[in-house]
């Protein structure tokens, strides 16, 4: 538990500019997270870092004017996740049909 | 099932340079939103064979098509020899050679049948989590080999151990839920070690779950890639000699020639995308190369435990777990 953690020194800028520090997590989550995050239009700033190669951190910061940069992450993370459910329902979908044809074919 | 037509990004591969077409803003500006997503995002199968299988992924961002390949290669987990105890090795390779060498067999097992081990779980392991193995043997001369045989296969007995000498030792209850050859080996020839006369392997292995990031052992697919849809388009006729020189430019079968002698693009999806005919200078501006820059061809071969299809399935599975288990962090705060 508590994987993820805030980095200190935000405390002045408001509720909108966070670095959040992602335990156990790489440029896998963190390079898919900001490509998503880093487009909507209400996000001034969204980039990632790994700050040490042997450590298993990932800084993701995040920069807004109105909103809680918190509920930006979290829209990122739920529409990241929406992004594989409806990756995984294509795919089984042109499986099935892969297979279908195939067996027509022999 | 025919699919709509869809203006295709591309990047153009010239001399020296890499170049985006002037009509293309890149994926800067562009805004996310999942219907704009749902409505971009292809996948369509082309091959599943025992090679492997071959998919591509259309309209999606690079980071996304990336992310799936990364854990396809170190985030879904498989079952592989962790512990070897060695009660006796008198044959000439070494303990910790022979130990790495049984830690990279492949293993049928299906690791979604596996827990993890933990912190608590004891020693020796549980049916849940543990595979046990044992490799137990000698060589010895044959009686009946004549003095002129010089064949090693003919004087001596075992002297190659192979992967298929290892015996699967049930855990508890497993031999009524499993059976050898849904969790040993899956390649019986694979070669292990060479003995001689008088040499012994005597070894009990122990196999757990886990995952490519923490050794590549551990890794489903042999190999996991992608790479971006090339295009060739012809800008001139070509013909005649040149027509060969061209054809002799790209990889087998991208170039036809038809029955006048010129040459035409059959399939550009196999092609390398080597620059080799800008080295002609006749050449140099009948053809203009690029690739789709949004559509990834995927490569997946499986090592054996897992099928193609379902290691890509896990994998997008274990990045929704993910993203669901920060979810939820962020709710209890």
């Amino acid at each position: 538990m508590g994987a993820l953690a805030e980095l200190a020194g935000d405390e002045k800028n408001g509720e909108g500019s966070r670095t959040f520090v992602f335990s156990n997590e790489g440029h896998t989550l963190g390079n898919a997270l900001k490509t998503i995050i880093a487009r909507y239009p209400e996000v001034d700033f969204c980039g990632y870092t790994i700050p040490h190669p042997t450590e298993q951190k990932l800084h993701f910061r995040i920069q807004a004017r109105r909103d809680r940069a918190v509920d930006i992450l979290k829209r990122g993370l739920e529409d990241l996740e929406a992004l594989c459910d409806h990756t995984m329902v294509t795919f089984e979908k042109e499986m099935k049909d892969f297979n279908a044809t195939k067996e027509e074919n022999t | 099932m025919p699919k709509p037509k869809r203006d295709e990004p591309l990047l153009y591969m010239e001399e020296y340079r890499v170049k985006q077409d002037p009509q293309d803003y890149g994926l800067a500006d562009e805004v996310f939103t999942m219907e704009v997503f749902k409505k971009k995002m292809q996948i369509s199968i082309v091959k599943n064979d025992e090679d492997g299988l071959e998919f591509d992924l259309i309209g999606v961002y690079p980071a996304i098509a990336n992310a799936f390949r990364r854990l396809m290669l170190s985030e879904v987990p498989s079952m592989a020899i962790e512990k070897v105890y060695i009660y006796n090795n008198t044959s000439i390779i070494q303990d910790e050679v022979l130990a790495h060498r049984m830690g990279l067999l492949p293993l049928r097992a299906d690791p979604r049948l596996f827990a993890y081990r933990t912190e608590e779980s004891p020693e020796a392991g549980t049916e849940q989590d543990t595979l046990e193995f044992e490799l137990k043997v000698k060589c010895s001369r044959r009686r009946d080999a004549g003095k002129d045989q010089s064949n090693f296969d003919d004087i001596y007995k075992n002297h190659k151990v192979y992967s298929g000498h290892l015996k699967w030792l049930p855990k508890g209850k497993q031999a009524q839920i499993y059976s050898e050859s849904t969790v040993g080996c899956i390649h019986e020839d694979i070669l292990i070690a060479q003995l001689r006369p008088g040499h012994e392997l005597d070894l009990r292995l122990v196999a757990v779950k886990g995952l490519g990031r923490d050794h590549a052992k551990f890794s489903p697919v042999a190999t996991a890639t992608y790479r971006l849809l090339p295009q060739i388009k012809l800008n001139r006729e070509v013909s005649g000699k040149d027509a060969y020189l061209l054809q002799s430019c790209f990889s087998p079968g991208v170039i036809g020639i038809n029955e006048n002698e010129c040459a035409y693009v059959k399939d550009a999806r196999y092609d390398t995308c080597s620059r080799n005919v800008y080295r002609y200078p006749q050449l140099n501006d009948a053809v203009t190369l690029a690739r789709v820059r949004d559509h990834y061809i995927f490569t997946v071969e499986s090592v054996g435990a897992l099928k193609p299809e379902v290691i890509f399935l896990e994998a997008v599975k274990v990045l929704k777990k993910k993203c669901r288990a920060f979810i939820n962090e962020i709710d209890a705060k």
